[in-house]
């Protein structure tokens, strides 16, 4: 039913948008906030719009309430229900925040980030070769199989035809449906492009990367999976984490692997380059490692490897490695200076150095900003 | 029969309801604007709830925002909306598609209680739109019945196409635009204009009156000590420097109809001037609203407690009945509920005055015991309680009928912010601080109370307001964006004399930038 307030409401979702990109850069850096719900939704919880009008500031005001409890006491234990079951009325005096969850879709959650961030649009390097052949059943037809009669849609020919002929019942309204009053499903073969670009996430779970580093990390990642899988029908991810030596993992174990190991970050691009060659033909894929770490590598010989892996093995066959360094407890390592110079002159080696939080936006901006 | 757009007929066997309700409800002597009842579906339901009860309103996002959150707290369950009802003559009532029918009755003699109260508060009679200017006497009947234009369902229809209109002529995002900036100024109206003649015409010819000192009353012979003449002189001076000073001041008096003195004094284009016009109506449509939350749940839902365990319900619905009553009674998270609150209070006026304790000798009795078993079976509480819903808002029901044993049973408290702990805390049981609390809450509804004090303020075109201080600061982001939301009314820089952390302040926004001058204006 369409209702006289859609119109309303549609303008509303526009601020609500416009109210989100200002707010953008709050909501990166608290990753918790977005809350993913379902596979394409995202929860957003935005305050209320609030007309501004002379009012009396919150903390002075207090109130009165009703219910047990001694002076000292909080208030009704939690204050984050906002209205209970019950009648429509709103209570007379709110303590708390109004707070509106809105619903919004990863792609246009992907283009407000894009729009903020201004980033551009992914040259696709004309890799969507793999094409997938899909039935669609869009059509109906006269003639078919059996096994895709439309039910409905032959049993209202057949109900046509006996009130136009003037044998229907309503007391025994039973049908008969004859040879052409069936009608069948038809498809079309669509063809689309599959999966064509793959995110290798590395990263350091040596022990100067703490929580607070990983969360970062998975902030990050968040935000260039939303980005991508916008700009590429398919998309997927691979997680390789490292000390010394590498693995291969699932995203969960990704996020919360420790170890205490050293670092030797050659072993990460070592199975980085494996796992490309093995599954991920660069004529087919658009490759996109990105490797976190606090930078501090086990020795200069093992950075020189990592160096020679990345100009033999993996430059040649991704459109872009990214390379970000977060800050540990411990401060941060040579190995983003010993990238940048070595690969100063090549563009498709992008560094970028997070120090907290905040940082991400910007980080997500030199990752994603040249548009490879 | 409705004739507007909803035009949703109520089924056969909610109509005999309606009946059957309705002459049980004139018979426990309420007395009511024919009730148009209509039944809705949710989304219906939610749509027009949005727009205030009114199924035509001018465009506007606020209306979408609010129906986006009663439209998801309804698909998560978290709440419905049973009834609406329009103060309107006939008044509108929507019931909710798909309720159970003890449901169903439950809203109609809820609906009944507060039909009533639009018709016989006093406060209400601001809505009637026949009355002229100024309502001299609210609770007068008029000869023939009391029936008064209050087609305020039509009158809202009309905005809406007045808005839609200009909407046609400038375009949404400008016009919108101007009706966010009219809205964060929509509470700056004098709750009472209506009942009170608060400009006073001068007389411009009229020679201005000498000045007198007012003395103190003394002998002849001690006149001179008592009321010493450089003293006089003195105050002489001071008035006539006040007069000099007031002499050329605009408006003469303060007016607190903030809406109206820009409405009559601000450089706005017609278009403009026509939408601030229909905000401020609507603004004072819902004051009576405002002024009697706690009353008006109150009554309606004393009503429908009475009816329904009386004549309305049968046997097998009074337990669904009683669930669903507790529900809207329950007060949850320590917070007070105006339902609950109202109708223990009419119950407790009917008690008090069918017992006789009232008055002096009931005032002045300590003896607890006797107090308990007082009863001089008067029989005045039905009396009292129909009096008491036509003369009294929220405020004065509070100050008069909320007595220390009450706010002791139901267990009252007032709460405040606790810097230490970051959290609302409970601080005092104690009565006169629960009443305090409760009434400087409902006093103007909880909007700070501001007026307009100088058109020409500094001999500059500016404008200066004046917040009348009574212990509670005022917002200051809030603040700071409506003053901008004025001075784009205004057109020139606006000024606020208020109180920040117990200081004097002047905030002034000049357009670009905010500033605060922290001595008297």
């Amino acid at each position: 039913m369409s209702l006289k307030i859609d119109q309303d409401h549609s303008r509303f979702r526009n601020i609500v948008r416009g109210k989100i990109r200002q707010n953008l850069r709050r909501y990166i850096s608290q990753g918790e906030m977005i809350g993913r719900k379902g596979k394409d939704l995202v929860s957003i919880p935005i305050p209320q719009i609030d007309i501004p009008r002379f009012t009396f500031g919150e903390k002075q005001k207090g109130g009165v309430g009703q219910g047990k409890g001694d002076a000292g006491d909080p208030v009704g234990g939690e204050q984050s229900e906002e209205e209970g079951a019950g009648q429509g009325g709103k209570p007379s005096n709110d303590a708390g925040d109004h707070v509106l969850e809105v619903d919004i879709t990863l792609e246009e959650l992907a283009d407000i980030l894009g729009e903020e961030l201004q980033l551009p649009a992914i040259e696709n390097k004309g890799k969507s070769r793999i094409i997938a052949a899909k039935d669609r059943y869009t059509g109906i037809r006269r003639v078919g199989p059996e096994s895709l009669r439309h039910f409905k849609r032959t049993y209202k020919e057949a109900l046509r035809r006996s009130i136009a002929g003037g044998s229907y019942d309503p007391g025994n309204p039973v049908i008969v449906p004859q040879k052409e009053d069936k009608r069948f499903r038809s498809w079309k073969e669509d063809h689309e492009p599959v999966a064509n670009a793959v995110i290798v996430y590395m990263m350091d779970v040596s022990g100067s990367m703490g929580d607070e580093q990983k969360e970062i990390v998975r902030i990050e990642s968040f935000w260039i999976d939303t980005w991508l899988r916008r700009q590429y029908q398919g998309l997927e991810s691979r997680y390789i984490i490292h000390d010394a030596v590498a693995r291969e993992v699932d995203r969960d174990t990704f996020f919360k692997t420790r170890e205490s190991g050293g670092t030797m970050i050659s072993s990460a691009y070592r199975l980085c380059a494996q796992i490309i060659d093995e599954h991920y033909p660069s004529s087919e894929w658009n490759i996109y490692p990105f490797h976190f770490s606090d930078g501090d590598n086990w020795s200069m010989d093992d950075t020189l490897t990592c160096i020679e892996l990345m100009k033999k093995e993996i430059l040649p066959k991704v459109n872009m490695f990214a390379y970000g360094q977060v800050e540990s407890p411990y401060g941060s390592g040579q190995f983003v200076k010993d990238l940048r110079e070595h690969f100063a002159s090549d563009e498709r080696v992008v560094t970028s150095e997070i120090r907290d939080r905040d940082a991400v936006v910007g980080s997500i901006k030199e990752f994603l900003g040249k548009g490879k | 029969m409705s004739q507007f757009a909803t035009n949703t007929t109520l089924p056969r066997y909610l109509k005999d309801e309606q009946d059957k309700i309705e002459k049980i409800a004139r018979a426990h002597g309420l007395d009511f604007f024919p009730v148009v009842f209509e039944m809705l579906s949710y989304d219906h339901m939610n749509e027009i709830a949005a727009y205030g009860g009114f199924p035509n309103r001018y465009p506007h996002w606020r209306f979408g925002m609010e129906y986006e959150r009663l439209s998801k707290s309804y698909e998560y369950g978290l709440s419905k909306i049973y009834e609406m009802v329009i103060n309107n003559n006939p008044s509108y009532a929507y019931l909710l598609e798909g309720n159970s029918l003890t449901d169903q009755k439950l809203v109609m003699c809820h609906v009944f209680g507060h039909v009533d109260f639009f018709k016989n508060n006093f406060a209400f009679r601001a809505t009637d739109l026949d009355a002229g200017e100024h309502i001299a006497d609210p609770v007068g009947r008029r000869k023939g019945g009391y029936d008064p234009n209050r087609r305020w369902v039509d009158k809202m229809a009309n905005h809406g196409s007045a808005v839609r209109r200009i909407v046609d002529r400038y375009g949404i995002h400008k016009v919108e635009e101007f009706v966010d900036i009219c809205l964060s100024l929509e509470n700056l109206i004098d709750p009472w204009s209506r009942f009170v003649v608060r400009r006073r015409e001068s007389i411009p010819d009229e020679e201005p009156k000498q000045v007198e000192v007012p003395r103190l009353r003394s002998k002849d012979y001690m006149e001179e000590f008592i009321n010493p003449s450089e003293y006089i002189e003195e105050q002489k001076r001071k008035i006539e420097a006040k007069q000099e000073l007031e002499k050329g001041k605009f408006p003469a008096q303060k007016e607190q109809d903030v809406l109206l003195f820009l409405l009559e004094n601000a450089p706005l284009e017609r278009w403009e001037r026509a939408i601030l016009s229909i905000i401020r109506d609507e603004g004072y449509y819902f004051v009576p609203q405002m002024q009697t939350k706690i009353m008006n749940e109150g009554w309606a839902s004393y009503w429908h407690s009475k009816m329904m365990t009386g004549d309305v319900c049968d046997w097998s619905e009074i337990v669904d009945y009683a669930e669903n009553n507790a529900g809207v009674m329950a007060t949850s998270g320590g917070r007070l509920n105006p339902y609950k609150l109202g109708v223990e209070l009419f119950r407790n006026i009917e008690e008090r005055w069918d017992k006789g304790q009232f008055g002096q000798e009931w005032e002045d009795c300590d003896d607890l015991d006797v107090k308990k078993s007082w009863d001089l079976r008067l029989g005045l509480g039905k009396q009292k309680v129909f009096e008491v819903r036509a003369l009294y808002n929220d405020v004065t029901f509070i100050d008069e009928f909320l007595t220390p044993e009450f706010a002791m049973e139901n267990k009252m408290f007032t709460f405040n912010w606790s810097n230490r702990n970051e959290r609302y805390e409970i601080d005092t049981r104690e009565f006169q601080a629960v009443k305090e609390k409760l009434l400087a809450q409902l006093t103007n509804f909880g909007n700070p109370t501001i007026y307009v004090e100088d058109a020409n303020y500094e001999n500059r075109g500016e404008l200066l307001l004046s917040h009348e201080h009574r212990g509670v600061d005022l917002r200051n982001d809030y603040a700071r964006e409506t003053m901008a939301s004025l001075v784009r009314i205004w057109k020139r820089p606006v000024s606020l004399a208020t109180q920040v952390d117990g200081k004097r302040a002047v905030l002034r926004f000049d357009g670009k930038e905010h500033g605060v001058r922290h001595d008297a204006p």
